[in-house]
């Protein structure tokens, strides 16, 4: 149903949707981090689109994954130069309640440059959502307001939800805080 | 204070009239008062805040000028925890997202497996039934937890009691059916451990009944109650269009006049077959959300009815594959095929397709979903659970600005926070 919702997506932006899968009937576009903000700006702006809701945001981490597995990412090694696909993915889910569409975007990124664009601006559920992939996976998003920690707290070392990050690793303890000072 | 402490009962009797407003006083009364902004902790142990989550509020007098919630007191690695378990061993912990409702999130994992195996057609209609069953009496409890503390933070005790009454005869169904009150993880992927037992059936609708007449009881002591209306009406008022953008689902959202319902909008299992209502209100205040979950009681019981009567006396609990279900316990005993397939089940995990699906269904608080992404072995590569009450949590410094700090009880009961989903 929302195949439609795709395929008009990737004839408005054929530079930055890199490739798209419609794999279990959820479409998909991956897209160019540098087109972002122009892509989701028209998706939620545009009368004919109308995808007023972020359902979801969250990233992947695909370290150590084999890539002939990794069929859920199609187009995303035209983002590097060596023919890879990037090792990280956010993944935002949209929901058009006018059309009852859904879409997911992901944006492939690199451990080099882990930053993503925020769309705080244009949904404000973006706001904790991309403060936990933060937390999470240590991937920034310009132009954030308030980019803290929010499940952990700000002494933890490291993220978890990384691949290279030990199941059972221990934290070390941190100082009791005084309230006085 | 210190004026008062130096004076004893003696000095204070001897002072006339005049000498009560003291020059010292006076400076005060003439200038400005010197006040300035208090910060408040609540929480993250607060009995007006049921779950544990700290809210930093900047006080001006007694009205908010700004609040930060803390979330993550409750936070044990979900998705961590899941990627390192078997597909199937990911239900114990998706007992303990949204634990008032815990049969809603065993259903939705299921569902979201399911979808990337490509089970869905095969469940049997019976399967299907008995999870819609399982997740409407789940809304029930979980609507009847949240408004009976709503009842009980501003002062309905007794409210409190009655829903909480028909709340635990309904957990005693459940237990009937899994054998748990909470920690049910009763779905199976491709299924579900096992069928209802005998007379649950009468069971299940009797204990509606008396859901029911409790429910009746408290909207009777709330809806038209000086107290309880003066507290919840026009309080955390949200626009249709605010709400959306802040991605709020549910009840939250069905408060602001949107009809949004998943069950409606893309209907599972078997929601295309039933008829029910989804009742939506107008101001998008506590209020409204309040009589949103009183009235999805009433539907969901309608749901109830109607499974029974639609559903199959008979079907299979788990579908007839080999690669999904484990084998019956004669044929481990006593085959050798069925012992390597049990083996390789337990050990290795049902081999999921690799790809990626999100699944979600409309449970109590919104929309619940799940994003999973598998590499094709027996452990999911991600699992993400869309938490509804974190996404609502979000909003609630927006909801507070400006309102008196009493206000904060009555918003954050709607918002219907539950500690184990948001935190995860």
């Amino acid at each position: 149903m929302s195949k439609e919702a795709l395929e008009r997506l990737q004839r408005k932006f054929p530079q930055e949707v890199v490739g798209t899968h419609s794999m279990h009937g959820d479409e998909t576009a991956i897209v160019d981090r540098r087109g972002l903000i122009t892509v989701c700006t028209w998706l939620k702006e545009s009368p004919d689109m109308d995808f007023s809701m972020l359902s979801d945001l969250t990233a992947v981490d695909y370290l150590g994954m084999k890539p002939q597995v990794r069929v859920a990412s199609p187009g995303a090694e035209k983002l590097r130069t060596d023919g890879k696909a990037p090792r990280f993915e956010v993944v935002y889910h949209l929901t058009s309640l006018k059309h009852g569409w859904r879409l997911r975007l992901k944006v492939p990124v690199d451990l080099e440059d882990l930053t993503v664009p925020s769309v705080v601006s244009l949904w404000k559920s973006a706001n904790w959502m991309e403060r936990e992939v933060w937390d999470m996976y240590g991937i920034r998003f310009d132009g954030h307001p308030d980019l803290r920690r929010i499940l952990l707290y700000e002494e933890f070392v490291g993220h978890p939800l990384r691949k290279d990050y030990p199941m059972r690793k221990r934290q070390p303890l941190i100082p009791m805080k005084n309230p006085d000072a | 204070m210190s004026t008062h402490a130096a004076h004893d009962d003696k000095t204070w009797e001897k002072e006339s009239e005049d000498d009560f407003i003291r020059p010292e006083h006076e400076a005060d009364l003439a200038g400005d008062l010197h006040t300035k902004h208090m910060e408040i902790n609540m929480g993250p142990s607060h009995p007006a805040t049921h779950g544990t989550v700290k809210i930093k509020v900047e006080l001006d007098g007694e009205t908010v000028v700004k609040s930060d919630t803390l979330v993550g007191y409750l936070h044990r690695g979900f998705e961590k925890s899941c990627e390192n378990v078997t597909w199937t061993q990911c239900f114990p912990y998706t007992d303990r997202l949204n634990y008032v409702s815990p049969l809603m999130n065993n259903v939705t994992f299921a569902l979201a497996v399911e979808k990337l195996l490509g089970l869905g057609p095969k469940l049997s209609d019976r399967v299907k039934y008995l999870r819609v069953i399982a997740s409407e009496i789940s809304r029930i409890t979980d609507h009847l937890t949240c408004s009976a503390a709503q009842a009980m933070e501003l002062g309905g005790l007794t409210g409190f009691f009655w829903l909480i009454q028909a709340r635990e005869r309904l957990w005693d169904r459940v237990e009937e059916l899994c054998g748990a009150r909470m920690t049910t993880t009763w779905t199976r992927i491709g299924g579900a451990s096992n069928d209802a037992p005998e007379g649950w059936k009468e069971r299940v609708l009797e204990t509606l009944d008396l859901t029911m007449k409790m429910v009746e009881d408290l909207e009777g002591i709330t809806k038209r109650n000086r107290i309880f209306v003066d507290r919840m009406m026009n309080v955390g008022t949200i626009t249709a269009e605010e709400a959306v953008n802040w991605g709020w689902t549910g009840p939250c959202l069905r408060a602001t006049g949107v009809p949004y319902d998943v069950r409606k909008a893309s209907p599972y299992l078997v929601y295309d077959r039933l008829q029910f209502e989804v009742p939506v209100g107008q101001r998008g205040d506590s209020y409204d959300r309040f009589l949103c979950r009183l009235e999805e009681i009433r539907q969901s019981r309608r749901i109830i009815q109607q499974c029974f009567e639609q559903m199959p006396a008979k079907g299979a609990m788990l579908v007839d594959d080999p690669a999904v279900a484990l084998p019956g316990k004669n044929n481990v005993y006593y085959s050798i095929e069925g012992l390597i397939s049990h083996f390789k089940i337990i050990m290795e995990g049902i081999h999921v397709p690799p790809g990626e699906a999100y699944a979600y269904t409309e449970a109590a608080n919104g929309e619940l979903g799940f994003y999973l992404v598998s590499d094709g072995g027996g452990r999911a590569w991600k699992a993400r659970c869309r938490p509804p009450c974190f996404i609502h949590t979000a909003t609630l410094d927006t909801l507070m600005k400006g309102r008196m700090l009493a206000d904060l009880v009555p918003i954050f009961d709607s918002i219907n926070m539950i500690g184990g989903e948001c935190d995860r």
